[in-house]
C-alpha cells in the first residue's frame, strides 16, 4: 500500500519534468544523436548518403589542416581563458578596494560593455581597429614603433593572437563580473580579522579572496575554455579563417566542411570529437573547482 | 518521454538522405516541345530566387511585367555565399521557377535542375555562339562540365580584364594599353619607381582574389584550353603545366616587387574597390560587372584593356562566365520562366538593360542588336573586349569554379601563402591539384 503510493508520487514527478525533458530530448538530445549518427555516412546533405564506418574519424586526425584547426582552438584557450580570468581578478580586486567610489561604477559599466555589444559588431569594429590603417597602427606610429606595424588579421605569424585578443576583450567583462559578485558573498569580517593580523593588501587576495572565489574562477574557466574551443563568430567575421589557414577554428572547419564542400559525414565527425574535446576539458575544470567543504 | 525518445531513436536510425524523389527518365523522355512555350494570358506568378547587389534581374523582371502584365513575380533575395550554401536544399524543397545558381554541378548529380535542351532547340540557342553555353552544359551524372545537355542560362556574360586609372597612367606616360607582357611589366616597375601602387588587388579572408592576375598571367603564357578543361573536370586535367609554372612564377615576382599592396592578404574586395576609386592603385584586375559603377565614380578616368599576352601579337584571353540561372527540376512554371530566359536574350529592351543596368554583353545571336553605349565609356571598352575574346576564342571559366570548394580551401589559402613567403610556384600548383583531385573524386 505504502510502496504504491510512492510510486504513483514519482510518476507525478516524472509528469512536471515532461514539457522540459521533451524539449531537452527533441533539441538536444535528438540533434545530438543525428550528429554522431551522420558522422558514420559519407553525404552531401541532398542525395543518398553511403556507410563510411569510422573512416571520418580517422580523416579528422589524420589531415593535417582539420588538425591544426584543433590545435589553433587550444592556442586560443590563453586568449580567451587565462587572460580574462587573470586579468578580471586583478581588475575586479581593484574595484572592490574603490567599491564605494563612483569611479567603481563607471569601470564595471566600460569593463563590462563588450559583453553587451553583439559579437558580429564586435568583430567589424575590431577588424577596423586592426586594419593597416586603423587606430592600433597609428598609435603604434605615434609612438614610434612603425616599424612593427602590419595588417593584424593579414599576417601569418599574428592573426590568431589578433583573434585571440579581441575574444579576451569580449570575454574579460564576463569574468570580471562573475569575481566581483562572488568577492561581494566574502564575508567582510575575514578582511578585517586579516588586516588586524597585520596582512597586506597582496596578502588579503591570495590568502581570502582567491580561496574564496574558488567556484566562480570554476564557472569562468569553464564557460571561457568552451568559448574558446566552440569559437565561430569572432573568427568568421574578422579573418575567415586566413590568411592560408593561420586562424582556422574547428567551429568556422565545421561549417565550411557542412555548407561549402558538401561533406556533412566529415563535418559532423569533427563535431563529434569537438563536442567530446569540449567535454574532456571542462569535466576536470569542475572537478578541481567544486566545492570542497560540502 | 519514453515515445518521444523513442520515436526520435527510430526517426534516427534511417539512413540520411534519400535522393531527390524527381524521376531522372522523365525528365529527359517528355515529348518534345513543338511550339515555343510562352507565360500565356492567364494570371501567374513566377518564384524567383536572386541574389542581392546585382539590380538586373529585378530591373529585367519589371520590364518583363511591363511587356507581360499577366506575370507577376515572388522574389527573394541572398547574398551570394547563402545562395551557394542552400541552393540543394531549396531546389529540393521548395523549387524555384528561376534561381541565380552557382557552380551547377552537384545541383546536376543530384537531379535538381531542369534540363533545357528542349527549350534550346524550340528556342534556337543551340544556334548562339555555342562558347556562350558551354559552361552551363554538363555531361550525364553531372561529372564533366563543357559538354553535354544544358542546365542553365545567363542573363548575360561577364568579361574580365585590367582596369586601370587614366590620370595615374599619364603619369608614368603609359599612353596606350599594354601590347605585351613584357610592357605591363615595364608599367609596373615605373609605377612603382613613381611611388604609386601599381597594383589594387584584394586577397584577405576567404576569398584570394589573386587568382584574377594569376588566371590572365595562365592565358598570357599559355593556351586557355587546357585551363578550361580543367575547370570542367575532364579526366586527367591538371593544373601543374609547365606554363602555369611560368604564370605562377610570374605572379610571385610582381608580389616580391612590391606591385601589390603591403597588406593585400588583409584587403576584401569592398575595400579593393573604394581604395582603386580613391585613385590608389594604377591597374586593377576585375570583371566588367564593375563597369557601370566606375563609369559613374571615376567617369573619364578609367580604361580596361585585356591582359596582354606574353609573345607579341599572341591570341587574347579572359575569364567570361555567364551570369548564371536556372530553373528548378520541380517548378511549376518552367514553360514561362523558359520564355523569359529567352526573352532576356532576344528583346531589345531586355538586352539593353542587360548593358545598362548589368555593366555586361547580352547573350543571343551573334548578330543580335546591340544597345548604344556612351563613346569613350569602360562599358564601351568591355563590350568590344567581349567582341575581340569571342574573335580569338579565348573565353575561360575561372579557376576557382573548377569545384565547390577549390577557392575557399585551395586557392585562397595558398595564395595567401605565396604572398607571405610561405609557399613556392611549384608547390602552389601541386597543392591546388593534390586539394582538386580529392575533391573530385570525394565529390
Amino acid at each position: 500500500m505504502k510502496a504504491a503510493a510512492q510510486r504513483r508520487r514519482n510518476w507525478a514527478g516524472w509528469l512536471f519534468v515532461l514539457p522540459a525533458a521533451a524539449f531537452y530530448v527533441v533539441f538536444v538530445i535528438q540533434p545530438l544523436a543525428m550528429t554522431v549518427q551522420y558522422s558514420l555516412y559519407s553525404w552531401d546533405g541532398i542525395g543518398v548518403a553511403t556507410w563510411n564506418g569510422v573512416q571520418n574519424y580517422l580523416r579528422v586526425f589524420t589531415d593535417p589542416d582539420l588538425f591544426a584547426a584543433i590545435l589553433n582552438a587550444l592556442k586560443l584557450i590563453v586568449f580567451f581563458s587565462a587572460v580574462p580570468v587573470m586579468l578580471g581578478l586583478a581588475i575586479a580586486a581593484t574595484i572592490r578596494r574603490i567599491a564605494a567610489s563612483r569611479l567603481a561604477l563607471v569601470a564595471r559599466t566600460v569593463i563590462f560593455l563588450p559583453q553587451v555589444i553583439p559579437l558580429v559588431a564586435a568583430g567589424i569594429t575590431w577588424s577596423w581597429l586592426l586594419s593597416s590603417t586603423g587606430l592600433v597602427n597609428q598609435l603604434l606610429t605615434a609612438v614610434g614603433l612603425e616599424g612593427i606595424t602590419r595588417a593584424w588579421l593579414g599576417d601569418f605569424s599574428t592573426a590568431l593572437p589578433a583573434v585571440g585578443v579581441i575574444g579576451a576583450w569580449v570575454l574579460l567583462g564576463l569574468c570580471t563580473l562573475l569575481l566581483l559578485a562572488g568577492m561581494s558573498k566574502i564575508d567582510p569580517a575575514l578582511y578585517e580579522a586579516a588586516r588586524l593580523d597585520g596582512a597586506g593588501p597582496l596578502r588579503e587576495f591570495f590568502s581570502i579572496t582567491l580561496p574564496s572565489l574558488r567556484q566562480e574562477i570554476g564557472v569562468c574557466v569553464t564557460v571561457t575554455v568552451v568559448a574558446a574551443l566552440a569559437s565561430f563568430d569572432i573568427v568568421y567575421i574578422s579573418t575567415q579563417g586566413g590568411p592560408g589557414n593561420a586562424s582556422m577554428v574547428p567551429g568556422l572547419e565545421i561549417y565550411y566542411l557542412a555548407f561549402s564542400e558538401r561533406e556533412v559525414g566529415l563535418a559532423s565527425a569533427l563535431a563529434v570529437v569537438l563536442t567530446v574535446l569540449v567535454i574532456a576539458c571542462a569535466l576536470p575544470i569542475q572537478w578541481l573547482t567544486r566545492d570542497r567543504s560540502s | 518521454m519514453v515515445v518521444i525518445l523513442g520515436g526520435s531513436l527510430a526517426a534516427a536510425c534511417a539512413a540520411p538522405g534519400s535522393g531527390n524523389a524527381q524521376p531522372t527518365a522523365a525528365a529527359s523522355s517528355a515529348p518534345a516541345l513543338s511550339a515555343a512555350p510562352t507565360c500565356g494570358t492567364e494570371p501567374i506568378t513566377l518564384k524567383g530566387y536572386f541574389e542581392t547587389g546585382f539590380p538586373i534581374a529585378r530591373a529585367l523582371t519589371d520590364e518583363f511585367t511591363k511587356q507581360h502584365p499577366n506575370v507577376t513575380w515572388d522574389i527573394r533575395e541572398d547574398q551570394f555565399a547563402v545562395i551557394t550554401q542552400n541552393a540543394p536544399r531549396v531546389l529540393a524543397d521548395d523549387p524555384p521557377d528561376l534561381m541565380r545558381l552557382p557552380q551547377v554541378s552537384e545541383l546536376v548529380k543530384n537531379n535538381l535542375l531542369k534540363n533545357l535542351d528542349d527549350y534550346a532547340k524550340v528556342f534556337g540557342w543551340d544556334k548562339w555562339p555555342p562558347s556562350q553555353l558551354e559552361q552551363m552544359r554538363l555531361a550525364p551524372g553531372g561529372a564533366v562540365r563543357g559538354e553535354g545537355s544544358l542546365y542553365a542560362m545567363g542573363l548575360n556574360f561577364s568579361m574580365t580584364g585590367v582596369f586601370y586609372n587614366k590620370k595615374l597612367a599619364e603619369q608614368i606616360g603609359m599612353t596606350t594599353p599594354p601590347e605585351t607582357l613584357a610592357d605591363l611589366d615595364a608599367a609596373l616597375a615605373k609605377a612603382k619607381e613613381a611611388g604609386l601602387a601599381p597594383i589594387a588587388q584584394f586577397n584577405g579572408g576567404a576569398t584570394g582574389g589573386l587568382a584574377f592576375p594569376l588566371q590572365d598571367l595562365m592565358a598570357s603564357y599559355g593556351p586557355p584550353a587546357p585551363i578550361n578543361e580543367w575547370i570542367y573536370q575532364k579526366p586527367g586535367a591538371t593544373i601543374d603545366t609547365p606554363s602555369n609554372l611560368q604564370a605562377t612564377q610570374h605572379l610571385e615576382k610582381w608580389i616580391k616587387s612590391g606591385y601589390f599592396w603591403k597588406d593585400v592578404n588583409a584587403v576584401d574586395y569592398a575595400t579593393m574597390m573604394s581604395r582603386f576609386i580613391k585613385g590608389d592603385g594604377l591597374f586593377m584586375f576585375n570583371g566588367d560587372w564593375e563597369s557601370g559603377n566606375l563609369d559613374k565614380q571615376m567617369a573619364g578616368n578609367i580604361g580596361f584593356f585585356l591582359m596582354p599576352p606574353a609573345q607579341a601579337g599572341g591570341k587574347r584571353a579572359a575569364m567570361s562566365a555567364p551570369l548564371t540561372f536556372g530553373i528548378g527540376a520541380n517548378a511549376k512554371n518552367a514553360d514561362c520562366a523558359a520564355a523569359f530566359l529567352n526573352w532576356v536574350a532576344t528583346d531589345t529592351q531586355a538586352r539593353t538593360i542587360g548593358v545598362e543596368v548589368g555593366g555586361s554583353h547580352p547573350m543571343g545571336p551573334a548578330d543580335a542588336p546591340m544597345p548604344p553605349v556612351a563613346a569613350g565609356s569602360v562599358t564601351e571598352n568591355t563590350l568590344a573586349a567581349g567582341a575581340r575574346i569571342a574573335e580569338d576564342n579565348g573565353a575561360m571559366d575561372f579557376i576557382a569554379n573548377a569545384t565547390g570548394a577549390i577557392y575557399a580551401k585551395s586557392w585562397t589559402p595558398n595564395l595567401q601563402k605565396l604572398v607571405a613567403g610561405e609557399q613556392t610556384p611549384d608547390g602552389l600548383l601541386k597543392s591546388v591539384q593534390a586539394d582538386y583531385q580529392s575533391q573530385v573524386k570525394g565529390g
